[in-house]
């Protein structure tokens, strides 16, 4: 009998600690990985003013989270950051609310289209294309013309003497549309129409990419509806609340795909980062910080090139059905 | 006629004089916040009311099945420089998990035809719906499934990782992975002489969401708008927390 227990007495395994499941998404993953990502994320989006949903989601990917997971849980941590950085903007008054309310009605379409286009992608397997096409396009769009903006700004700030010629009243085809409403802390007076379809192209862009839409937000407000820089990113953030809010919820309705404990844990680091890099970013020169984001947004976008373009190590992929 | 039926009686009686007693390490697992996989222990004995024979040797076949769910498999094809996803293969029930621990190679102590019989090795598992798709090759896409199955250790084949004691006595050990589905898994014991199944047991192992998972993921399935509120409230008071937190910490 001794021989027999001597015989079967199997090694207990020795766990760590910091390994966390996930109760969703159904893998396992290094608690510290994750506050790591969300807290890195966080920092950049704090330095930047993005929501960062753009770099979550793909780092999600590539940490090994099903792609849905991640799409639902990124516009998740997005809330969050929003919330953070759109409380900050608001002590300083550079939220427009009017604007912010078009916006959001134009992107509460958007994304509920997103969820239809993103329930009938993913039944034709082509979800995960659609979705890196998505992110190479869009992030290759605005890092390019980001970059090619601020770098123009920067060397005319160099030569002195120069001066910037700055118009305060735009006139473009904008402004020659009906149902026009003022909106006085952007000093504009603009038809509505635009603002509902550039929050309506956002909203899409959050359902489909799991982002909040800030980096095509942004220069969208500034190039196509003219407004004044200083309320752009607290507007934007304000309706990116709302849109990702939505989005959330349609995707925890329909899908089941959030998972609260990954959220958590990108949120909690990501807040915290949040906090230091918006200090960081004190000390930089707004064209600097531009050339960053920029570079950032490309470098995102050609990493997700490449792996469309390269040939992929395994041709095959499987996708569990559900029962 | 006596005589031929004597002669096999003879011949039948040693092959199913051996019978298993086994045992589990835990019959349940439960997959809480941090966990990180789990081993479990499979062992027992071949026991006999008569003396084994002494050829062929006894060997011992155990496999561990997770829960089952259709799977599509889809093919990439370069269309216009970029990778696409093209041919697509439904599957039937194939299973999460599956792994076979033996005392050797599976080609010495298990024949063909038993195999078949019993369905033993995890290729009897996969199989492509079958369907007017045009598909040329389903076989490929069971292969590449299996493959993939392997490559990510869901699928294992461990030859000599049943520890065998004096012809009876077995164990093994088999580590149930950190990204496990809930659900039955079955175990399966097998004893094999000459490639013949002698004897064959079966027990379950009954994984399940547990504490802060089992509460979570019941209510993300139903009822989905509070666990997306309850995110979303979360989220809101996390961005807000930290505001707050920072804002007082700099004066």
């Amino acid at each position: 009998m001794a021989a027999l227990r001597a015989h079967l007495g199997g090694k207990q395994a020795n766990h760590p600690s910091m390994q966390i499941y996930l109760p969703i998404a159904e893998v396992s993953v290094n608690a510290f990985v994750l506050l790591g990502l969300g807290g890195l994320v966080g920092f950049l989006s704090g330095m930047f003013g993005v929501g960062g949903g753009f770099l979550i989601t793909p780092l999600l990917f590539f940490i090994g989270i099903p792609p849905a997971i991640a799409v639902a849980t990124g516009a998740n941590q997005v809330v969050a950051s929003s919330i953070s950085g759109v409380l900050a903007q608001l002590r300083r008054k550079a939220v427009d609310f009017r604007m912010g309310l078009v916006l959001t009605a134009g992107g509460f379409a958007g994304s509920a289209f997103g969820g239809v286009v993103f329930d009938w992608m993913t039944k034709r397997g082509q979800i995960d294309l659609f979705v890196q096409l998505s992110y190479v396009l869009f992030l290759g769009l605005i890092g390019a013309m980001m970059l090619q903006e601020s770098v123009r700004a920067l060397l005319r700030a160099r030569r002195p003497g120069v001066q910037m010629i700055r118009r305060a009243h735009v006139h473009s085809w904008v402004h020659g549309m009906p149902l026009k409403v003022k909106f006085r802390a952007s000093g504009l007076y603009i038809s509505v129409i635009p603002p509902l379809i550039v929050g309506a192209v956002v909203g899409f862009l959050s359902a489909i990419m799991g982002v909040g839409g800030g980096f095509i937000m942004v220069p969208a407000m500034i190039y196509l509806l003219g407004m004044p820089t200083k309320v752009v990113v607290g507007t934007s953030l304000f309706q990116i609340i709302f849109v990702t809010a939505f989005t959330t919820l349609m995707h925890a309705l329909n899908h089941h795909t959030v998972d609260m404990l990954l959220a958590l844990l990108l949120i909690v680091g990501g807040v915290i980062g949040a906090q230091f890099g918006a200090r960081a970013g004190l000390r930089l020169k707004a064209e600097q910080l531009r050339i960053l984001l920029s570079m950032l947004v490309l470098a995102v976008a050609g990493k997700i090139a490449l792996d469309l373009l390269l040939t992929p190590e395994e041709l095959y992929s499987i996708t569990v059905l559900a029962q | 006629m006596i005589r031929l039926i004597v002669a096999l009686f003879l011949l039948a009686t040693p092959v199913a004089a051996e019978e298993i007693v086994s045992g589990l390490s835990q019959s349940q697992v439960a997959i809480n916040a941090n966990f990180d996989g789990s081993a479990i222990l499979i062992y027992g004995a071949a026991t006999r009311t008569s003396p084994p024979p002494d050829w062929p040797l006894l060997q011992v076949i155990i496999t561990v099945e997770g829960p089952s769910s259709p799977l599509i498999v889809r093919h990439k094809e370069r269309v216009a420089g970029i990778w696409i996803n093209q041919g697509a293969v439904e599957m039937e029930d194939a299973p999460s998990f599956y792994a076979v621990a033996t005392t050797g190679d599976l080609s010495d102590i298990l024949s063909k035809s038993e195999d078949d019989h019993y369905a033993i090795t995890v290729e009897h598992s996969l199989r492509a719906v079958d369907s007017a798709s045009d598909t040329l090759n389903p076989k490929d896409y069971v292969a590449a499934a299996q493959r993939i199955r392997t490559v990510s250790d869901a699928y294992r084949l461990d030859r000599n990782s049943v520890l065998l004691l004096q012809q009876s006595l077995f164990r093994t050990e088999v580590t149930l992975p950190a990204n496990l589905i809930e659900g039955i898994y079955k175990v399966r014991i097998f004893l094999t002489r000459g490639g013949k199944v002698i004897d064959m047991q079966e027990s379950q192992i009954n994984v399940q969401k547990a504490g802060l998972e089992r509460f979570l993921f019941n209510l993300a399935q139903q009822q989905p708008l509070i666990y997306g509120l309850v995110s979303l409230l979360l989220a809101g008071l996390a961005g807000w927390g930290a505001s707050e937190a920072f804002r007082r910490l700099r004066f």
